[in-house]
């Protein structure tokens, strides 16, 4: 028998959790999220992802032969530059949406939950788990998409064209993942219908943001330091010396002057860091009072 | 400590319909206790809320002690539960869910191979342990969260209609699992619309009707409080029976209320006054030298009891 008897009499107050052999809250949701991403690793849609990261890298392999390095093999910070830090973060919005977007809201549709939901295991472990599981599969992916683009840097700038600023780029793509799949889940969560979820997440993260950003910036005129796109070239910044300005502002041809903005280093990892929290923390809270009706 | 489970003011509301009303009920001991009401009485919103799956609108619900409401970890440490037809990620198999469950559970490896063999095997599942589920009938499917259910050997169990879309092997088969697990210091409640298995294996009832609790009672009790009156025999005979043999001689025996003919062969009585008028009614039909060969009560008793508590069969 796996349970330990209880002392306390019906209507005392709730004791103080005893160890009675069940794991504590991260043992679970990393065991659960083990399960979790095998699941994803052997469904149709890891091979769709795969699929999506394939297509992309093997069009970035066309059009780098056929223009003969379209300029971007010189060195190679101008490469990863363009092709990782401006470029995986799509690789990312697919593989958030294919891997979180029914994450959470899956369970109350396809009734998964009622499986899981029945064990003694907070709410806390199934999201982390679900989560750590989505992070998990995007990151094969991820990391696909990177040996595609170390490949033909190799090809073009030979085996050693390696850079350290690459890693530094790759912990900052980290983060903002982080904060798209919070933000995924968050979605997810809150609908707890899978489509809804994805259609918000693939709109706003797609174009949606850069829209509401670019009519800040020319309407009300002030730094848009609260939407996460603002952030996201920063995962080039490792590969750009100088940084861009922080503030610029052009005088246009009829001497009527533009601002824009450009993240500090600092600022864009706040950003990044801000997003995954604050997603983070608001999607478990709607997790927890989420009713499996 | 004996198994127990509690309801105290449980009250759920979906805007202004009161899905349950103020239940409470309490259930301690190694026993079976069958939960019985029609379709949308409250069952399913009961043991729903003993899950955590949805909450009290009022009261609380307690396992072992331990409220769900406060702590769901602890209070289903020690519970085995099954509600509806859950779904299991499609592409694992059962012996990797039940690896899962066991995991969660807290159960150590050899343990879980151990238990996951031996579950698998009572829901007849052996042969299908290493295929993905996602393939699995509906029947299967619920074949493997029994088994689920059941890993862990948990003191209370809590199931919502189990063998709902099993064929008959496989209802009969849940009946027997349900018999075996009750011996031991084990407590199973669980929600049933059949009867004969409630009568099978239950110790206790529960009956509830439009959100409120009618009764808890051991099965004795309860037929025998509220079955005082007349009880309906259904009879066969080898020959038709003519309308004035039934009129005459069947309808003046004693004891004999009223009778209906189901066809030339079979008549339906309403027979008053316990089993000795019944043994009477049987004595005198087989005096008539037509042939009797059937002679039983149509329903039940749980069943007599069942329509006539619940009046209006059909949900609010
Ligand atoms: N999410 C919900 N929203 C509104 N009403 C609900 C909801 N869930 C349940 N109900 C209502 O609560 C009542 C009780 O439902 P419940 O599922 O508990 O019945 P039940 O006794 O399990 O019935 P059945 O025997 O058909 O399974 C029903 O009238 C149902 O319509
Ligand atoms: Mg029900």
């Amino acid at each position: 028998m796996s349970a330990a008897p209880v002392a306390s009499a019906p209507g005392a107050p709730v004791e103080p959790p005893r160890a009675d052999g069940v794991p504590g809250t991260w043992t679970q949701a990393l065991l659960l999220s083990r399960y979790q991403l095998r699941d994803y690793l052997r469904a149709r849609r890891f091979v769709l992802m795969m699929a999506i990261v394939a297509a992309i890298g093997a069009i970035l392999t066309f059009v780098l032969a056929y223009f003969h390095g379209a300029g971007l093999t010189g060195s190679s910070d101008a490469f990863y530059g363009s092709t990782w830090g401006g470029g995986v973060y799509v690789v990312m919005i697919f593989s958030g949406i294919i891997f979180g977007g029914d994450a959470i809201a899956g369970e109350f549709q396809n009734k998964t939950g009622y499986f899981l939901m029945g064990l003694p295991i907070r709410r806390t472990s199934v999201y982390v788990g679900k989560f750590l599981a989505a992070l998990g599969a995007s990151l094969v992916a991820v990391l696909f998409y990177l040996a595609i683009l170390v490949g033909n840097g190799a090809y073009y700038m030979g085996a050693g064209a390696f850079p350290v600023t690459l890693l530094e780029s790759f912990g900052i793509a980290l983060l903002y993942l982080l904060a798209l799949l919070g933000a995924v889940f968050l979605f997810s969560s809150m609908f707890k219908n899978s489509l809804y979820a994805v259609l918000v997440v693939a709109v706003l993260f797609l174009f949606g943001f850069t829209i509401i950003e670019e009519l800040i910036v020319a309407l009300v005129k002030i730094e848009p330091w609260f939407i996460i796109d603002y952030a996201r070239p920063v995962i080039a910044y490792p590969f750009t010396s100088p940084l861009p300005a922080h503030v610029v502002t052009s005088t246009g041809p009829r001497g009527g002057t533009t601002t824009t903005y450009n993240p500090t280093y600092a600022e864009g990892l706040a950003i990044l860091t801000g997003y995954f929290l604050i997603t983070a923390v608001a999607g478990l809270f709607f997790f927890e009072r989420e009713e499996f009706t | 400590m004996s198994p127990s489970i509690e309801a105290r003011n449980l009250t759920r509301r979906f805007g202004a319909f009161t899905a349950l009303d103020h239940l409470n009920l309490k259930v301690e001991g190694s026993k079976c206790v069958g939960f019985l009401g029609p379709n949308g009485a409250g069952k399913t919103t009961t043991l729903k809320m003993f899950t955590d799956l949805i909450f009290p609108s009022e009261g609380e619900a307690f396992i072992n002690g331990i409220s769900v409401q406060a702590d769901r970890k602890q209070a289903l440490a020690s519970c085995g539960v099954l509600i509806e037809t859950p779904e299991i990620y499609g592409s694992l198999t059962p012996r990797e869910a039940l690896d899962m469950v066991g995991g969660l559970r807290g159960m150590d490896a050899p343990e879980i191979r151990e238990r996951t063999d031996r579950v698998l095997d009572e829901v007849r599942m052996t042969e299908w342990a290493d295929h993905k589920i996602g393939r699995f009938s509906k029947g299967m499917k619920q074949r493997v969260n029994i088994a689920s259910t059941l890993l862990s050997d948990p003191m209370v169990l809590l199931l919502d209609e189990p063998s709902t879309g099993l064929d008959p092997r496989g209802v009969a088969e849940v009946r027997d699992i349900i018999r075996g697990l009750k011996s031991e210091n084990r407590l199973v409640f669980f929600s049933s619309h059949l009867l004969s298995e409630v009568v099978d294996v239950c110790d206790e009832v529960a009956l509830l009707n439009h959100g409120k609790l009618l009764f808890y009672d051991t099965l004795a009790n309860v037929t025998g409080r509220f079955l005082a009156g007349a009880t309906e025999v259904s009879v066969e005979f080898l020959e038709p029976v003519p309308d004035d043999l039934a009129r005459g001689s069947i309808a003046a025996l004693p004891g004999v209320q009223t009778w209906t003919r189901q066809d030339p062969q079979r008549l339906t009585l309403t027979i008053a006054g316990g089993p000795a008028a019944k043994a009477r009614v049987l004595e005198g039909l087989v005096a008539l030298h037509k042939g009797l060969v059937a002679f039983k009560e149509s329903r039940s008793a749980l069943e007599e009891v069942y329509l006539s508590q619940v009046t209006d069969g059909e949900s609010a």
